[in-house]
């Protein structure tokens, strides 16, 4: 048997030398095909190969809440929201928490409006609580974190992400600079560690205030809505807490049985999660489109192998006249074809590999390509499953040929 | 009959007996062969010869197991063929019979070796020994200088020489040509027929199909077809 296929490959490899640019048309729809994938997959793999490293940098341990409120209400202009007294009943009620910190926004303010000079610049601009570099892992490379006086005087200080920083110009690393936040001035007392990037986004585009410091900013005529961060100590008891803080909030809100939550919680287990499944559905969407392309490729090389069958019907005679069997004829067409098809895959990784990595160097601040194993077995077994299926028709055709018609075909 | 005049004999390696084969054309039936009884015996020296339409094709085609009898008994070597799987006579064309074409019939893309290797490759030999039988036949035949050119690259004689080498490679019992030279001029002819003779001289069975009388003058024995049936069948003199 090994033998057989042996020289099947060798004449099959003879065979697609000697119309070197037929055999390479004839694949150009399974080169084309996987190239298609490969280069979606391994963006998209690198993608998601960063993202998840970022999430697991959030944290397996940590746990957001956050108001959420259904479209339609949102339409009536209804809106769900946490305040202190949420975070307050979490922190009271709920155990196995080690640090909690309120994330505060400015609703449709102008605090996000930053300024240094005549240098103007919109930055994500948040107050949080005095453990929020315990709950995110988060630490100033320069200064310090915000101190509990700070809070309870609610003083306009701030700490400022170096992306922010550089956008403002600000002199040296901007220690001691009073930048403008919205209509006031803040002092700067810390620079924090650089995040890198993140889908090509700049995570140091920040300015942190002190949480009470936020609150006088926004005032006390806006209602506002606060984002809960908060750590567990034990991660085993990841899905206790969560189902603890769901029962508080429901609680807190009022909430009857049959009524919806107007809250998320969600842990980075399930950020992930949810990434994944978007990741998920694009491959597979990709894929689909690739199995299509694969498909009209088969199809092309089952049309160019009954054409190549018709035309060699002679050269079948003669090797049937020399003592090849039925089954000798069959694995030579067959092999050709599976050579045709894989030899078209593996160009096709190599073209999608190249695309999916140009692309991604092209793109400022998007991760490197990343073609898991998976893909490249997946492709070179799909290529070679379509050689199978669309090559056995014209094997077939050409193995049952008689000798003797075959012989006087001209 | 006593047991006297029983003539002590080898066996045929090819005994014909009231062979039929019917082509249907259409509507209407076309006897080929009808009733054909033929002996042959190792190292003989045969034409067959006759008009177009006697049926020295389909003898020709049957003999080489490259189609089966309608009625009838082919015995070769012993073994009836009409008892034989498609397997079995792939494996009868490919160790016992050797098989030269009017039109050559070279692999087009295959140098000179690899053409005479070919059949080897349904033998299951390694391509190291392929390649030393292909060489030997091919300097049996005259051509050991002219093992890497493609079918293209070579004269008429020439590749008929290498479809010779081909058929003989495998040692078979059989050598079986149609109109050997019926492709090449009169001097590649007279070259082509003097290593036939040299073959039957080194006790190769040929059997010849041809048109041309001075073909079958090489010949020990001349084989009359018409109608389907033998014409006649006398033994001569070969002219050397």
């Amino acid at each position: 048997m090994m033998f057989v296929l042996l020289e099947s490959l060798r004449s099959a490899f003879a065979a697609i030398r000697a119309h070197s640019l037929r055999s390479f048309l004839t694949a150009l729809g399974i080169i084309i095909g996987v190239a298609a994938v490969i280069a979606v997959v391994s963006i998209v793999q690198g993608l998601s190969y960063t993202v998840n490293a970022q999430f697991q940098g959030l944290g397996a341990d940590s746990i957001t809440v956050r108001s959420y409120t259904p479209l339609a209400q949102q339409m009536r202009g209804r809106f769900a929201r946490l305040t202190e007294s949420d975070m307050a009943a979490i922190q009271r009620q709920v155990e196995g928490i080690s640090h909690v910190t309120p994330i505060l926004f400015d609703p449709g303010g102008r605090s996000g409006q930053i300024g240094y000079r005549a240098n103007n610049h919109f930055a994500q601009v948040f107050g949080v609580g005095p453990s929020y570099m315990d709950v995110v892992q988060a630490f100033p490379q320069e200064g310090r974190f915000f101190a509990p006086s700070d809070e309870e005087r609610r003083r306009m200080v701030c700490l400022i992400g170096v992306e922010a920083a550089r956008n403002l110009e600000l002199p040296g690393s901007g220690m001691g600079e009073f930048i403008r936040v919205g209509d006031d001035w803040c002092r700067i007392i810390g620079v924090m560690e650089s995040r890198g990037e993140f889908f090509g986004f700049s995570q140091d585009d920040f300015v942190l205030l002190p949480y009470s410091t936020m609150q006088r900013l926004i005032g006390s005529t806006r209602r506002y809505d606060l984002q809960i961060q908060l750590k567990v100590d034990d991660i085993e008891r990841m899905d206790e807490v969560t189902a603890r803080i769901r029962r508080v909030l429901r609680q807190a809100h009022g909430l009857k049985s049959g009524q919806a939550d107007d809250f998320r919680v969600q842990t980075s287990e399930q950020l992930t999660e949810s990434f994944n499944s978007v990741i998920n559905t694009v491959t597979a969407v990709a894929g689909g489109i690739v199995g299509i392309s694969l498909l009209v490729g088969g199809i092309g090389i089952m049309n160019i192998m009954l054409v190549s069958v018709t035309e060699r019907t002679r050269e079948i005679g003669i090797l049937k006249a020399l003592g090849a069997t039925r089954a000798d004829i069959l694995l030579q067409f067959l092999i050709e074809a599976v050579l045709l098809c894989v030899l078209g895959g593996l160009l096709g990784i190599a073209l999608g590999y190249g695309t999916g990595a140009l692309v991604a160097m092209a793109l400022p601040g998007f991760p490197p390509a990343h073609v898991p194993l998976w893909a490249i077995t997946l492709s070179v077994g799909f290529s070679a499953a379509v050689g199978i299926v669309f090559g056995i028709l014209p094997a077939a055709k050409a193995a049952q040929l008689d000798p003797i018609d075959a012989l006087r075909y001209e | 009959m006593t047991q006297a005049a029983v003539r002590v004999e080898p066996a045929p390696v090819i005994a014909l007996r009231g062979i039929r084969r019917d082509y249907r054309m259409g509507d209407q039936v076309v006897h080929a062969l009808d009733g054909l009884d033929l002996d042959i015996h190792r190292n003989e020296y045969i034409a067959v010869i006759g008009a177009s339409g006697s049926g020295k094709s389909t003898l020709m085609n049957l003999i080489g197991c490259l189609d089966k009898p309608s009625a009838g008994t082919y015995m070769l070597n012993g073994r009836e063929v009409a008892s034989m799987s498609e397997n079995e006579l792939a494996a009868v064309r490919n160790r016992d019979i050797g098989f030269i074409f009017q039109s050559f019939n070279l692999l087009p893309r295959a140098d000179a070796l690899r053409n005479v290797m070919q059949p080897l490759v349904y033998r299951r030999l390694s391509i190291g020994e392929r390649r030393r039988l292909a060489t030997e036949a091919l300097r049996r035949v005259g051509l050991g200088d002219r093992m890497d050119h493609l079918p293209n690259q070579l004269s008429g004689g020439q590749r008929q020489r290498v479809a010779v080498a081909r058929a003989l490679v495998g040692r078979p019992a059989i050598l079986l040509a149609d109109e050997p030279t019926g492709n090449l001029d009169s001097a590649t002819t007279i070259e082509i027929m003097a290593l036939f003779d040299q073959l039957h001289g080194e006790g190769q069975t040929i059997i010849i199909v041809t048109h041309e009388p001075d073909i079958a003058a090489h010949c020990h024995r001349v084989v009359r077809l018409k109608d389907g049936r033998v014409e006649y069948d006398r033994r001569q003199e070969p002219r050397r």
